[in-house]
């Protein structure tokens, strides 16, 4: 296997939205970016005048098809460096990016499906990659999301979802955890054994199931998929903790 | 020369200099980061063992392994995902009683945890008092999602060479990466020479 080194490289910002009231995609120009794989992700670091740096692990939301790299940062309001990211960045910033990185949390097309990915908040990020990645293709998939937030307003890409749900072999739903809006035909909970029976596929089908989110949230995925009989083998898992930057 | 990001100035956290590595912060929290699902095995089904290139294998009950001699320790741990936390305090038996006695032409280590989990060490990274298989925390018995019932730590390495769920040591002639170390990060991870990813 190569053992290419993973090398800084400098990254400028070309543009930034805001996705949620707490978080923003920042679409980065990365001279010499060798590329990725849905789900990987990068290593940030800032630099300040004095020379004084930090670093930090981001999920990549760009597919591998997009072109140049997109991040999406969540803030968490006492971190040191996601509040810079989401708040003061803007086009024409810079700051360097190391990766991509992990080999473990991936997905391509050619590993093929079915595939079910549970995403808690943010934890969507890679999982979005993987999404964006598939519709880049003309190959139809089962693949299913669910995607956990408190409330419809905390949704990463609502939007962008609505449209991937309507591909053919692409089912996404949604559970709101503490506050719904009126008319709300989703699922209302944490997330539990019915619901991950609902969103399918079942066990027999032998999905490869991915998790991504808050610590707590993944251990409680992780379980009931487990429950359900999915294979531990089969089931791979990105945990944030509260502790961030 | 790294490029200046406008506007950041940092926390400028009161750290030591000496205790945390390059490119560290240091947490409160204890976050987890694991690949699958968190295991259970039950303690009636659990059991140690070192085996491989040794003269003879051999495997403890989590009953004969809490009554191997058991050590205290203090320490600092740093997570290669930029985390440190100074201070943790372990409960568990020395990899250099785990290995007493053992004959063997092997210098490479290889941990083997529940849930498919290995990684790999040279045997002089888990000796001389260096390395242990802990199951006590903060004065608690070991989380499952913290890598209970118990755990290799060797704190002078990156934290994912401690291996949750830890189920044996496997001694090793030649040096055989593990499950991150074949993925891309670094095959020693020494924090203080910030070895990552490979080539670090």
């Amino acid at each position: 296997m190569a053992r290419a080194p993973i090398v800084w490289r400098e990254a400028t910002v070309r543009a930034t939205e805001a996705e949620t009231p707490s978080a923003r995609t920042l679409r980065l120009d990365v001279p010499g970016w060798p590329g990725h794989v849905a789900g990987q992700h990068v290593d940030v670091r800032l630099t300040a005048e004095d020379g004084y740096q930090a670093q930090r692990s981001y999920s990549i939301a760009s597919a591998p098809e997009d072109g140049g790299l997109a991040l999406t940062v969540e803030r968490i309001d006492d971190g040191e460096v996601s509040p810079y990211l989401t708040d003061e960045v803007r086009a024409g910033d810079t700051f360097e990016v190391r990766g991509p990185v992990g080999g473990h949390f991936t997905w391509r097309v050619r590993d093929g499906g079915p595939l079910l990915l549970v995403a808690g908040g943010s934890g969507l990020v890679p999982l979005v990659a993987m999404l964006r990645h598939l519709a880049a293709h003309d190959e139809e998939i089962d693949a299913r999301l669910l995607v956990s937030a408190r409330s419809w307003d905390d949704v990463l890409y609502r939007e962008e979802l609505a449209v991937l749900g309507r591909r053919p072999g692409l089912r996404v739903a949604h559970t709101l955890t503490r506050e719904t809006p009126p008319g709300w035909e989703g699922f209302a909970r944490r997330v539990d054994a019915d619901m991950l029976r609902a969103v399918g596929p079942p066990p027999e089908e032998r999905p490869r199931v991915f998790v991504c989110g808050p610590t707590a949230f993944v251990e409680r995925a992780a379980d009931v998929l487990l429950s359900l009989g999915h294979p531990p083998a089969a089931i791979r898992a990105e945990r944030f903790g509260p502790t961030g930057g | 020369m790294a490029p200046i990001s406008r506007g950041f100035r940092g926390r400028r956290r009161d750290v030591d200099p000496a205790r945390t590595p390059p490119g560290q912060y240091l947490v409160g929290d204890f976050p987890v980061l694991s690949a699958g699902p968190t295991p259970r095995t039950p303690l009636a089904d659990w059991s140690f063992t070192v085996d491989g290139a040794v003269d003879a294998p051999r495997t403890w009950s989590w009953e004969e392994f809490l009554r191997l001699p058991q050590e205290t320790v203090t320490v600092d741990i740093h997570c290669v995902t930029k985390w440190s936390k100074l201070d943790t305090t372990w409960v568990g038996v020395s990899v250099d009683t785990l290995l007493e006695g053992v004959e063997t032409e092997a210098e490479y280590v290889t941990a083997w945890s529940d849930g498919d989990y290995t990684t790999n060490l040279p045997l002089e990274d888990v000796t001389g008092g260096r390395a242990w298989v802990a199951h006590r925390y903060a004065g608690e018995t070991l989380e499952a999602e913290h890598g209970g019932p118990a755990r290799l730590l060797v704190p002078h390495l990156y934290f994912w060479k401690s291996a949750k769920w830890v189920r044996g040591l496997r001694l090793t002639p030649e040096d055989e990466p593990g499950f991150w170390e074949a993925a891309g990060y670094h095959n020693r991870g020494d924090p203080w020479r910030e070895q990552r990813y490979w080539n670090d």
